[in-house]
């Protein structure tokens, strides 16, 4: 186990090392000059509005409600995937019954206008 | 692996299918119609039903195995899907002028309610603990969204969130239970479980996972440490909601309990009767104690709920086929009733339900008062109604078993329970009328409802015998 | 080598935090999530039931799947109420929400 992991642990070492004197040698021999800029969590990129903890409306709670009930269904798709050709004919229609009643459930949920934005 | 070719037997899954299409085909239809054309909703639900309670008829007397093992046909099963159609016909029925009262009336409700029976019917009528937990888990999900259906008022939203959070809690024991179970003995099917606990040697696991199966459990069936979410949940919900989760879903954890404690796990009767023998006590005693102080009738009958399912955990510690039989018989004469004394308090409306409300009720409404007051002759255990039969069956089988002792204190407590029953039928007959409201007529459906229950308890009162032998032919053997 | 035991102890492990949260957290989506917890820690023990003991049969990993989806399902019920209740109240926490008896 020791001979096995041995080179593992002196890659990790050296990096490490490594790392760490690249950071002390920067900070010792570069010229620091700091400006607001510079400061800022992110150099670039585009001014950030608000708080990220801030409110959404509700109708993308809705949105995501709906779709964690049509994402799990998923989950069945895989292991009827992987004995498709065993199950034939027979898992066809089997899947088809299962995704027809899911399919009366979307309907219902367009017809009530859950997914209209307005 | 192992390759099972699925056996597909649509015949035995026939009431289901019913209950099952009728539930879609509302949903479609709830967005489709407009208006007026609306009301034919309750009536395609009630008429389904109705075809499926026919089609459970047609099955009885059959014994079949069908997809896997995982459901079974038998008698036992088809008595408790009539329980269940029954109490939903009766809730479907009298709820149609009360939605219309709250201004709730939309095709979702009836759909919800038929998903939650497919629930219990699944429950009543399985071998395998996946589907046990597949049909609790339909049944509870349902139940949660219609104790919260009155969206606007703050208790039923409340209900709606305690309802979910302990009965999702109460999931999650009973999952951990059925994993645990599953490890013990290396299968979820109650008939592989059955052959493994006729074993010598039971590891520490099976104890455990029953253990926390009985948790469970014992929040469906609101027995008493696990009761605590009933009495707020029932004055929370819509009054049609609440008669609903007071019969059926206690019926469907009862009928899953008997399947799981006297079937698979008949053999340790010694070492699970104990336990209960303490539960089915302290659930009896517990809710009739707390039923005398209820001011508010729909609390009252929670309490007296709790009650009630002690009365039936005393069948199960008497356990054998006088047990079983018993209990079932209990189950139905109290759908009955139950839902019975929930029709009138439905009809009376959200707003009266405290017991002064109630005073001088038969001046106003002789049948209405009348009828409740059978109602609780009934569930306080009174000759000729079905309530004083179906605890004198309960009693005597745990006499019959050797639990004299249980039998009882049971006994005790039905005279505990009279006091707050006489109470609401002396407030009725005795007082004068608080107010001189405009005198409503009784709606069809509504009705019809009542004289339904009023039938079932006075039937199963005076002339038990049939159903009696039909509950004694529906016992689940052994394989 | 990783034993049946240490996943046992695993699930043991969330299956106690689930319910110590259930019991101590006061928002309702954290009562939520520690709900879940306990339904995974089942799922963990299915699985692992399921890979040691019936290596044959998949009945535990077919069950895990099942059980993940009812928690799917929960969770949007749940949520669909959380909404309901903060509409009217502005508030989830348990505690607040008690205008029935408990």
């Amino acid at each position: 186990m020791f001979k096995t992991y041995f080179p593992i642990a002196l890659l990790l070492i050296l990096v490490l090392g490594m790392a760490f004197v690249i950071v002390l040698l920067s900070r010792f021999l570069g010229r620091r000059i700091p400006s607001k800029d510079k400061l800022s969590t992110y150099e670039c990129g585009i001014e950030p509005t608000g708080d990220a903890r801030g409110r959404f409306p509700v109708k993308f709670f809705l949105i995501a409600i709906l779709f964690i009930i049509f994402d799990i269904e998923i989950v069945f798709l895989y292991p009827w995937a992987v004995v498709f050709k065993k199950l034939k004919v027979f898992g066809l229609i089997e899947m088809g019954i299962f995704l027809f009643i899911l399919l009366i459930g979307y309907f219902y949920i367009v017809k009530k206008g859950a997914l209209r934005w307005e | 692996m192992s390759w099972l070719t699925p056996d597909i037997n649509f015949k035995i899954i026939s009431p289901e299918l019913i209950i099952l299409i009728v539930a879609l085909l509302v949903l479609i239809l709830e967005p489709l119609l407009k208006g007026r054309s609306k009301n034919i909703l309750p009536h395609i639900s009630w008429i389904g039903v109705a075809l499926a309670l026919v089609s459970v008829i047609t099955l009885w007397n059959r014994e079949e195995l069908g997809f896997n093992q995982m459901f079974i046909l038998d008698n036992f099963s088809c008595f408790f899907k009539i329980i269940f159609l029954s109490g939903t016909l009766l809730v479907i029925l009298s709820s149609i002028s009360y939605l219309k009262e709250e201004k709730i009336f939309h095709g979702e409700y009836f759909s919800l309610i038929l998903f939650a029976t497919f629930g219990m019917m699944l429950m009543a009528s399985s071998l395998n603990l996946i589907v046990i937990f597949l049909g609790l888990e339909i049944m509870s999900l349902c139940l949660y969204i219609l104790a919260g259906f009155r969206r606007y008022d703050l208790k039923s939203n409340e209900s709606s969130m305690k309802y979910f959070l302990i009965g999702a809690f109460a999931s999650g024991f009973l999952l951990y239970g059925i994993a645990m179970l599953y490890g013990a003995t290396n299968s979820t099917n109650l008939k592989e479980i059955l052959i493994f606990t006729q074993g010598f040697e039971n590891p520490l696991f099976l104890f455990i996972g029953l253990g926390l199966i009985l948790v469970g459990l014992g929040f469906k069936i609101a027995s008493f440490p696990f009761h605590m979410w009933v009495p707020d949940v029932y004055e929370g919900a819509p009054t049609p909601i609440t008669a609903f989760i007071s019969s059926g879903p206690k019926a469907a954890g009862f009928s899953a309990l008997l399947r799981i404690l006297l079937f698979a796990f008949g053999s340790l009767h010694i070492d699970w009767s104990f336990v209960l023998w303490i539960l089915a006590v302290l659930t009896m005693s517990f809710g009739n104690v707390i039923a005398l102080s209820q001011t508010n009738i729909k609390r009252l009958l929670a309490y007296s709920s709790i009650a009630h399912a002690g009365y039936v955990l005393v069948a199960l510690v008497a356990g054998g086929d006088s047990g079983i039989s018993s209990a079932m018989f209990y189950l139905l004469a109290y759908t009955f009733m139950n839902i019975g004394a929930f029709i009138i308090i439905i009809f009376l409306g959200e707003k009266k339900v405290n017991l002064d409300d109630y005073s001088g009720l038969v001046t106003k409404y002789p049948i209405l008062g009348i009828t409740l007051a059978l109602f609780m002759f009934s569930l306080a255990g009174f000759p000729p109604t079905s309530g004083f039969m179906a605890k004198f069956y309960v009693f005597s089988s745990a006499i019959k078993s050797g639990y004299t002792g249980l039998a009882i204190i049971g006994v005790l407590n039905s005279f505990v329970s009279v006091y707050y029953y006489l109470r609401v039928v002396v407030i009725m007959f005795m007082r004068a009328p608080v107010d001189e409201v405009q005198k409503v007529p009784i709606p069809f459906f509504l009705g019809l409802a009542l004289l339904f229950s009023v039938w079932g308890t006075l039937h199963l009162g005076i002339l038990p015998q049939s159903f009696l032998t039909l509950a004694q032919n529906s016992i689940f053997s052994p394989f | 080598m990783i034993t049946l035991n240490h996943y046992l102890a695993l699930a043991s492990i969330l299956f106690c935090i689930g319910i110590y949260g259930v019991l101590t957290r006061r928002n309702a989506i954290s009562v939520l999530m520690s709900i879940e917890l306990m339904f995974n820690a089942a799922n963990i023990n299915f699985i692992a039931f399921s890979k040691f003991i019936t290596p044959v049969f998949l009945t535990g990993q077919v069950f895990a799947v099942f059980v993940i989806t009812i928690a799917a399902a929960e969770a949007t019920v749940a949520l669909a109420i959380v909404i309901l209740i903060y509409r009217h109240h502005k508030e989830i926490n348990v505690d607040k929400i008690n205008f029935l008896k408990w």
